[in-house]
């Protein structure tokens, strides 16, 4: 991990956006008066005639997405996860994902790591919305090398997908080369002691607590869930065979979201406690991304907290 | 295919009628009002305007229709089983459990279904979207969308209105169904829409009011729309609910209610009768 060179999944997903463009031209880009800070501008910027901003209407845009990919284009919709899974929820039910339309839905500034914007800002409960619905293929990358590889590699499936993405600067974690793959999860470790699931921008939190804990003799496993839906199956059965205890963590509600996701694979399939770390049931408010994440026990001494 | 002939249109719209009655009869359910002051309409287009092929159903460049009043699909699939897409026997099967006729339109499993509907004010944003791409590619594909009247209620149809005329989208031409009455009771009781037309003109459409049961007066209307440039057209139909039933027209109560077995033999008698 490379914490030197931070960079939001936003920034990452906006430049790979007109990266693609350039290859691809039934690649659409639709956005809802937020391309500055979506980062769909660099795409709008290259690609003028196939950027659509649809003003500040996402219903609308969800909609129209949706008509503009029965023609074969890809349309990739982007505003804050609070409008598009929030907002515009019954579009994607109906108009995207009830027909099975190729529509890629980027949702940035999804989380408490939002910061000063506030609850009405933070989307908390967009992985249990996005997961609950039928064709619907949820990912939410960690990095910026995981972010690029999503970016073009959900252009290459058909159907709906809900990629979740971040305001907040983050580490690099992966290498260039990486290589990742829709529904596998990256086991970052062998240790034995706990399996760390994290999501996001959280990622970087667990990896940091795994390599305090490594100084003090402990050794656990991160698991980066990048896909939600579908999920895992595999590496969750393998890690509770294989590890003392299981935590998962992630900027959401324990509502629905990672966790919850990971304990029906349990509960179905390997009953295993799972200790759940995120946002419990409440709304967030304002505040510097890194001391939310701390108020609300997000990051790296919360995580060993729970191991030790 | 396209017919001119007024008589010979009349002669089909009349049949999309019996459909209706057939397939709403058999459901036991569904929407037969508006289904009806929407036959004459559908029946223009699809048998004189819009360039299909029910051998083809999934061409590129045929045009579109999005039914965005959803609830009223027993008149499309009446329309599309008239046209050849599918037999005219499985009307009956609609809304039985297993048959491809859902009770609102899905495009994954009925041909000739360009845009699967249900959630009121979502059809005319997907028309957009298809006018749009149609533009990008310069198909030359035309998008008809027709939605209600109460549906004008939902915000959605204001946004994708503004976002017709902000691309200028003249390959697009909606149709408001206007029979005045939504479940509740009248359009203007329950939340007043009027007047229709001059919101469109304000929101930059051309506007054209017709009676939407005439043939003649329908098919003019989608011929202007066809040469107006620079702007999306609306055709504002005057229609009446339940149209050529006799206890169903102008009356509310047939907003979503089947005929029970003696209303049905009265419904096709009088629909027969006009043949």
């Amino acid at each position: 991990m490379n914490i030197d060179k931070k960079i939001a999944t936003r920034q990452s997903y906006g430049e790979k956006l007109a990266e693609l463009g350039e290859k691809n031209d039934n690649i659409i880009v639709f956005d809802a008066d937020l391309a500055g800070a979506t980062k769909t501008s660099i795409f709008k910027k290259a690609f003028p005639n196939r950027f659509f901003d649809m003003g500040i209407a996402e219903q609308d845009m969800m909609s129209t997405a949706a008509g503009m990919s029965t023609f074969g284009k890809i349309p990739y919709v982007s505003t804050f996860a609070m409008f598009a899974a929030g907002r515009a929820y019954d579009q994607i039910r109906n108009s995207i994902c009830y027909p099975n339309l190729n529509v890629k839905i980027c949702a940035t500034h999804s989380g408490i790591t939002v910061g000063e914007d506030g609850a009405t800002h933070q989307m908390l409960e967009d992985i249990s919305l996005m997961r609950g619905l039928p064709n619907m293929t949820v990912i939410s990358t960690s990095d910026d090398t995981q972010t690029r590889w999503a970016v073009e590699e959900i252009s290459k499936i058909q159907g709906p997908v809900y990629l979740r993405l971040c305001r907040l600067d983050t580490p690099i974690i992966y290498e260039e080369n990486e290589k990742f793959e829709i529904g596998k999860a990256v086991q970052i470790g062998e240790g034995t002691a706990a399996t760390v699931f994290a999501t996001g921008v959280v990622v970087q939190e667990a990896i940091k607590a795994k390599e305090e804990l490594e100084t003090k003799g402990i050794n656990i496993r991160v698991v980066d869930v990048h896909t939600i839906k579908p999920i895992d199956k595999d590496m969750i059965i393998k890690c509770a065979k294989e590890t003392e205890k299981l935590i998962s963590i992630e900027d959401h509600s324990v509502i629905g979201g990672l966790g919850t996701a990971i304990s029906e694979v349990l509960t179905d399939l390997c009953p295993t406690k799972l200790i759940k770390m995120g946002i419990n049931d409440t709304f967030g408010q304002s505040g510097k991304a890194q001391d939310l994440l701390e108020y609300y026990g997000l990051t790296k001494d919360s995580i060993i907290e729970k191991i030790m | 295919m396209k017919i001119k002939d007024i008589k010979e249109l009349k002669r089909i719209s009349n049949n999309v009628r019996i459909g209706i009655i057939d397939s709403v009869y058999n459901a036991k359910s569904g929407h037969p009002g508006g289904s009806l002051s929407i036959a004459d309409i559908l029946t223009v287009l699809y048998f004189n305007q819009m360039h299909i092929d029910e051998k083809n159903p999934h061409s590129l460049d045929r045009d579109r229709l999005v039914l965005s009043k959803g609830h009223c699909a027993p008149a499309l699939y009446s329309v599309l089983a008239e046209r050849g897409f599918f037999s005219k026997e499985e009307l009956t099967t609609l809304r039985h459990l297993g048959s491809k006729l859902q009770g609102h339109p899905d495009m994954k499993n009925i041909p000739g279904v360009d845009m699967s509907t249900g959630s009121l004010g979502q059809g005319l944003s997907a028309a957009n979207g298809m006018a749009l791409a149609s533009k990008l590619d310069k198909r030359g594909v035309r998008v008809y969308c027709i939605i209600g009247d109460g549906e004008l209620e939902e915000g959605q149809i204001w946004e994708a209105a503004m976002t017709a005329s902000h691309y200028k989208l003249d390959n697009l031409c909606v149709i408001v169904d206007n029979n005045n009455l939504q479940i509740d009771g009248k359009v203007n009781e329950v939340m007043n829409i009027y007047p229709i037309d001059e919101k469109f003109r304000s929101f930059g459409f051309e506007v054209i009011n017709i009676d939407g049961h005439n043939i003649p007066e329908i098919i003019t209307a989608f011929e202007t729309a066809k040469k107006v440039k620079g702007k999306p057209t609306v055709i504002v139909a005057n229609t009446i609910k339940g149209k050529g039933i006799s206890f169903m027209e102008d009356n509310g109560d047939w907003h979503g209610k089947a005929p029970n077995e003696e209303q049905y033999k009265i419904a096709i008698d009088e629909l027969k009768s006009k043949i």
